[in-house]
């Protein structure tokens, strides 16, 4: 099972990843090496429009390997100011560079976004490793 | 924990990530399962097989027998090693499985059925072959690999000692013969051409390994299922099941109602259905981007929610057109455009004749 995890981005128990991009609040999110090395290979992403405004944990995109569809839940509240492009003709960069080229969308979060609830690095392995006990 | 098969501990060995796959420990994909299927398109692939389940059937009425069992009419088979496919049928119609048969000699054929529905069936034809005074022998000392892809004949020759390599290349579709401790037929479940071997438990991870060492390449149950989705083949639990008939299920084909004197078993249901309007099993192309999946419903086109039509049976992405493709039971008056509700919108798609791809070919045109 593949599992790079880098240690200057947050993770979500859903397998959601969260780059802070600039330090007034905007962040980066794509889904992280564990999840699309245990989807398979992606063949179909749907993000969501830009201006959307999403809550905490709102399921907001959907990955499609050739296995199954599975969510994606934003992991703080905000509002889409960016979107992927690329990976509606180019999926299987979500499999081929999870933190890089395969990034999803990026959010503007208010004031009110929690980033505390989000997981280091070294508390998604932990979490991980129980996880496939 | 599940069952295995006696290659089990070689496709640990080879990277394979393993599923759960009706009680048995499947690989499920190598890798990619999308670069296993193009190899199977374009070169050489082969997959484990071995938890279907081989059964031999002996006696002297056996022909007797499995003319009223199956379906199909094993009374087609002329030559030794001619192989049939057929559904064994409920007096409803349902289908209780989907099966090849081998004709062997005057009084033994060969059966492989489905891993999920092992128990069931042989319990359906034990209880059938006591009136015929027919042995059933479940061969659990086989295993089963099937190489298929446009080498996959020359590279499976490549195992034999030299005398036997020209006489399995000349095997016909659809027929078998042995080659030493090997039962080697022309058959598969891919579109492509290649062969399924029967063979000793004990040599089965040689073989694989010999297999390897030729350039083929080791391919799971994920590609086995996109693969035979673009060949416009049934799978059964999602194409058909005990409440549906073959009529309804793509699979008049394999019914034999001539001659008009044999009684098989279903018989008397599917000439009543014959009769009637009812459902059938086609293809569908999405038009949009997306992926079709099992159990989406399919509305025929302008219509909403109300007009509720059809059902998916199978879908998936096509790694050979880089589009959703399904199986779908639909009424038989449907017009060819549709719609299919992919998680709560409605998307465009097309009803086509399966198959979708046929030896490396599209077969559909995706503009």
């Amino acid at each position: 099972m593949s599992n790079n995890i880098p240690g200057d981005l947050k993770y979500t128990k859903s397998h959601e990843w969260v780059r802070q991009v600039q330090p007034n609040g905007a962040i980066e999110i794509g889904i992280t090496d564990h999840a699309q090395s245990a989807l398979g290979d992606l063949v179909f992403v749907e993000v969501p429009d830009v201006g959307r405004t999403l809550k905490a944990g709102e399921a907001c995109a959907v990955v499609e390997s050739v296995k199954a569809a599975s969510d994606v839940y934003s992991p703080l509240a905000g509002k889409v100011i960016a979107i992927n492009d690329v990976l509606a003709s180019k999926p299987e960069l979500l499999n081929e560079d999870p933190y890089g080229a395969g990034w999803l969308f990026r959010l503007e979060t208010g004031a009110s976004a929690n980033a505390a609830a989000l997981m280091s690095a070294s508390a998604y392995e932990t979490f991980l490793a129980e996880e496939s006990k | 924990m599940g069952l295995k098969t006696p290659l089990y501990d070689t496709h640990v060995q080879q990277g394979a990530k393993i599923v759960d796959f009706g009680g048995w420990d499947m690989p499920l994909h190598y890798g990619s399962q999308i670069e296993e299927h193009h190899a199977v398109r374009r070169d050489a692939g082969m997959f484990d097989v071995s938890h279907m389940c081989i059964v031999d059937l002996s006696g002297g009425r056996v022909r007797e027998f499995l003319r009223f069992l199956l379906a199909n009419d094993v009374g087609r088979l002329k030559s030794f090693g001619k192989a049939l496919y057929s559904c064994m049928l409920l007096p409803s119609g349902g289908v209780i499985d989907d099966l090849i048969v081998y004709y062997m000699s005057e009084t033994w054929y060969r059966m492989v059925v489905n891993a999920g529905t092992r128990d069931k069936d042989l319990a359906w034809i034990h209880k059938h072959a006591i009136d015929f005074d027919v042995t059933v022998a479940p061969r659990k000392d086989l295993a089963m690999i099937a190489v298929q892809g446009p080498n996959a004949r020359r590279k499976t020759a490549a195992l034999l000692p030299p005398p036997q390599q020209a006489a399995v290349l000349e095997l016909k579709p659809f027929f078998g013969a042995p080659f030493g401790s090997w039962f080697v037929a022309r058959t598969g479940y891919t579109g492509e051409d290649g062969f399924e071997i029967m063979i000793p438990a004990a040599e089965a991870a040689d073989a694989w390994g010999r297999l390897l060492q030729q350039g083929v390449k080791p391919a799971g149950l994920g590609a086995r299922d996109t693969l035979r989705l673009e060949a416009g083949m049934n799978l059964y639990g999602n194409d058909m099941d005990e409440n549906f008939h073959p009529l309804e299920s793509g699979l008049s084909w394999t019914v034999a109602f001539e001659p008009k004197d044999r009684d098989f078993i279903g018989r008397e249901a599917l000439e009543r259905a014959q009769r009637e309007t009812g459902r059938e099993l086609v293809g569908l192309l999405l038009e949009d981007r997306g992926v079709l999946r099992s159990h989406q419903k399919v509305l025929s086109a302008g219509a909403t929610t109300a007009g509720l039509s059809g059902e998916v049976t199978s879908g998936t992405f096509s790694p050979t057109l880089n589009r959703s493709i399904a199986l779908a039971r639909v009424p038989k008056t449907s017009q060819p455009a549709v719609q299919v509700d992919i998680r709560g919108k409605l998307h465009a798609a097309r009803i086509v004749k399966p198959p979708f791809v046929r030896h490396g070919k599209a077969l559909i045109d995706t503009d």
